[in-house]
């Protein structure tokens, strides 16, 4: 059955949309650019990091663009000043919580993080950091999870379930507590589910996850992959 | 007891203070160097990947970044248990050379020259590197273009100027390109002309400096460096030498994975530097010298002509060992001249542009130990990981920290005859600076390159109070 065409207005231009899309595709469709960080074309989407909220008429609330859906009449704001500080703010938390180096990261110069705290122009945090003391899961025989550079984006989680099917990683923990775990909380290397397919390390948007032995800005990730291979699963009757 | 303090030592890259404690007669009594750089380094790598180290460490320090990036990766080749391909050897010791020969040319032409050139007792306000550069605008120049010959090959070959990441465990990351090669070749001659002319100049100064020479750290000490089977010196992957300070031999190459029999480190009470000795001959006796004095008085060539005519022309003129921290600066630019015969040699290779530069391999032994001569001394780092390759442990013996107890012997040698406890003057506050100098030190990882005088010295009494105080700028 066709889906129903709807009309809304991003940042007063009237854009038509389909029923069922979340803001943030029928804003993409339009060609306007709504920063995220969990959420990744192609996997189910999360609404965990908070980097896509935007301004809708009508409510004083912040909405997150990939999880709201659009409704007819929907007029959504994606840029001003109120938004530009809430985002700022958001990764500024994200890179306190942890102990995000980006000078002695595998990820330097292409993670995700560290390219959305520039286009944010954040050039300093302005609370305390607080250097969680975090172990490196090196019992992969060819990957490494490193929770010091985890952002608990989920991405990892929904890629290992959604596309591979092995539902290896979860999220364990509370709050500042919280971390992904692999099957029982176990070492990732005594999985057994894990079928090493690599596609978790190829979501994450950080460091995080990376391939063993990889040097210092040698860590680049091919999402784009991940985004094919989940559309052609669609394709499939 | 009366107490002149100077401090931050100018013109070396870090900070450190010096205090000189007088008698009731203004004699001097003792002297030390603080060093206040907090070195915790070697605990928050725990845990982490051991190949993530060699990343990690050449942040230590912004002025020798590819000494700790090379002492590291090869610490790491031992762990996955490779030999690395013949032409990541090659680059790797190309990428050496031209680091030595950056750091060199910043050392002699930026920090020291002011001292040598200008002379000690001339105007401070003047006595820096613009001052070098009015006196002697052809020299100054020369220092500029020595540095960016060493920096255009790392960068060409690394891609980064400042913290190259291309060396990594098994090799390095991309092969050499052709042009980057040619283009070398041909500035070489150029810079070792350039070069021979500076060593000439300096030969000149000799009779003006006679002073500074005989009495600039003169006491002698056992030395050490890294040879080849040959006693050539190896700067990338030689054996550890010890001679005594008569000159003979004691030890004569040990391997790097051995370096804990024959270095001992002892912790000094106003410092965070620890402070090695030759453990078989005791803190005191055991006392020795490394970096480019060190190594003159411990190789028995450097293995190129050149630098080989230059030494013996060295040793004739002040004995071997040649035990005046002031020839620091002589063996230095020797030295200059031997790293840019050295990359003369590597380029004209067949192997350097092989396109094999890698090997990988998971763990394979529980520890490594890499050992280089940093262009200001031996640098050991050794590490220890669990079966998955997670650092359990690391040690790293750092040049500056070779030196420690001689640099202290120093100035106390420098103080007793400069120094007159009633008289605080410029000239002598500055020959004490100018002994630390001389080792090049790199206590943390800011560069003076200005050439600023900041010091602060103050006269206190035997009751810690000021009586006399002057401040330089
Ligand atoms: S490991 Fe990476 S993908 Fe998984 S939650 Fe953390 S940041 Fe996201
Ligand atoms: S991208 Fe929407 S909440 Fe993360």
């Amino acid at each position: 059955m066709p889906q129903k065409k709807i009309s809304i207005r991003i940042d007063g231009e009237l854009v038509t949309a389909l029923e069922g899309q979340t803001i943030l595709q029928a804003a993409q469709e339009a060609g306007k650019a709504i920063p995220t960080l969990c959420y990744l074309e192609g996997l189910s989407p999360a609404g965990a990091c908070r980097i896509c909220m935007v301004e809708v008429a009508g409510t004083e609330r912040l909405l997150p663009a990939c999880t709201t859906p659009v409704q007819e009449g929907l007029a959504v704001t994606t840029v001003s000043a109120r938004l530009t500080q809430y985002r700022r703010m958001t990764v500024e938390l994200l890179l306190i919580e942890r102990n995000h180096v980006c000078s002695v990261c595998v990820s330097n110069g292409h993670c995700e993080l560290q390219a959305m705290a520039t286009s944010l122009g954040i050039t300093n945090t302005r609370y305390w950091y607080d250097f969680p003391t975090l172990p490196v899961d090196m019992t992969h025989e060819r990957f490494v999870l490193d929770h010091n550079r985890c952002i608990l984006c989920t991405r990892c989680v929904r890629a290992c379930a959604e596309l591979e099917g092995a539902n290896v990683w979860d999220v364990g923990g509370r709050g500042i507590h919280t971390r992904v775990t692999s099957d029982l909380a176990q070492p990732w290397g005594e999985s057994p589910t894990c079928t090493s397919c690599g596609k978790c390390v190829q979501a994450c948007p950080t460091g995080a996850l990376a391939e063993k032995g990889a040097a210092v800005e040698e860590m680049t990730k091919r999402t784009d992959r991940l985004t094919r291979l989940a559309g052609s699963k669609r394709a499939q009757p | 007891m009366k107490r002149i303090t100077i401090d931050p030592v100018s013109r070396i890259e870090g900070h450190a203070k010096i205090t000189i404690d007088l008698d009731a007669d203004g004699r001097v009594a003792s002297s030390q160097l603080h060093i206040t750089q907090v070195r915790g380094f070697e605990k928050f790598v725990e845990g982490r990947p051991f190949y993530e180290m060699p990343g990690i460490t050449a942040r230590i320090c912004g002025i020798c970044p590819v000494s700790h990036l090379l002492a590291s990766a090869k610490a790491c080749d031992q762990i996955i248990a490779v030999n690395i391909p013949p032409a990541a050897k090659l680059l790797r010791m190309l990428l050496h050379y031209a680091q030595t020969v950056q750091s060199h040319a910043l050392s002699f032409f930026y920090l020291s020259s002011p001292d040598i050139l200008l002379g000690m007792d001339s105007d401070p306000a003047k006595r820096n590197v613009i001052g070098v550069i009015e006196k002697h605008p052809e020299l100054a120049r020369l220092g500029i273009e020595l540095r960016k010959f060493g920096l255009t090959i790392i960068e060409g070959l690394a891609q980064e100027r400042v913290h190259p990441s291309w060396v990594v465990p098994g090799g390095v990351a991309t092969p050499m390109a052709a042009q980057l090669r040619d283009k070398t070749l041909a500035e070489l001659p150029t810079a070792i002309a350039g070069t021979e002319r500076t060593i000439r100049l300096f030969k000149s100064t000799f009779e003006s400096l006679k002073e500074e020479i005989d009495h600039f750290g003169t006491k002698p000490t056992m030395y050490a460096g890294l040879v080849d089977d040959d006693g050539n010196l190896d700067l990338y992957d030689g054996r550890l030498r010890f001679v005594d300070a008569v000159g003979d031999v004691v030890e004569a190459g040990i391997a790097a994975d051995r370096y804990a029999a024959c270095i001992a480190e002892a912790t000094l009470p106003h410092s965070y530097l620890k402070a090695p000795y030759y453990r078989p001959a005791g803190p005191v006796e055991g006392v020795y010298r490394v970096g480019p004095l060190g190594r003159i008085n411990a190789i028995d060539q450097y293995g190129t002509p050149m630098a080989d005519a230059e030494m013996i022309e060295f040793h004739e003129r002040f004995g071997r060992p040649a035990h005046s921290s002031f020839l620091y600066h002589y063996a230095r630019l020797i030295e200059l001249l031997h790293a840019l015969e050295r990359i003369g040699n590597l380029l004209n290779e067949p192997m350097i542009l092989d396109t094999h530069v890698r090997a990988t391999a998971g763990v394979n032994a529980p520890e490594g130990v890499g050992m280089i001569e940093a262009p200001r001394g031996v640098l050991i780092h050794h590490y220890k990981v669990d079966e998955h390759g997670a650092m359990t442990w690391a040690n790293l013996i750092v040049a500056t920290g070779h030196n420690n107890f001689a640099i202290g012997n120093g100035i106390t040698e420098v103080a007793e005859h400069f120094v007159d406890g009633n008289h605080l003057s410029e000239g002598m506050l500055n020959r004490l600076s100018a002994l630390v100098r001389a080792y090049d030190p790199c206590f943390s990882c800011s560069t003076h390159a200005s050439g600023q005088i900041e010091m602060k010295v103050e006269l206190r009494d035997v009751r810690g109070e000021v009586v006399d105080e002057i401040e330089s700028r």
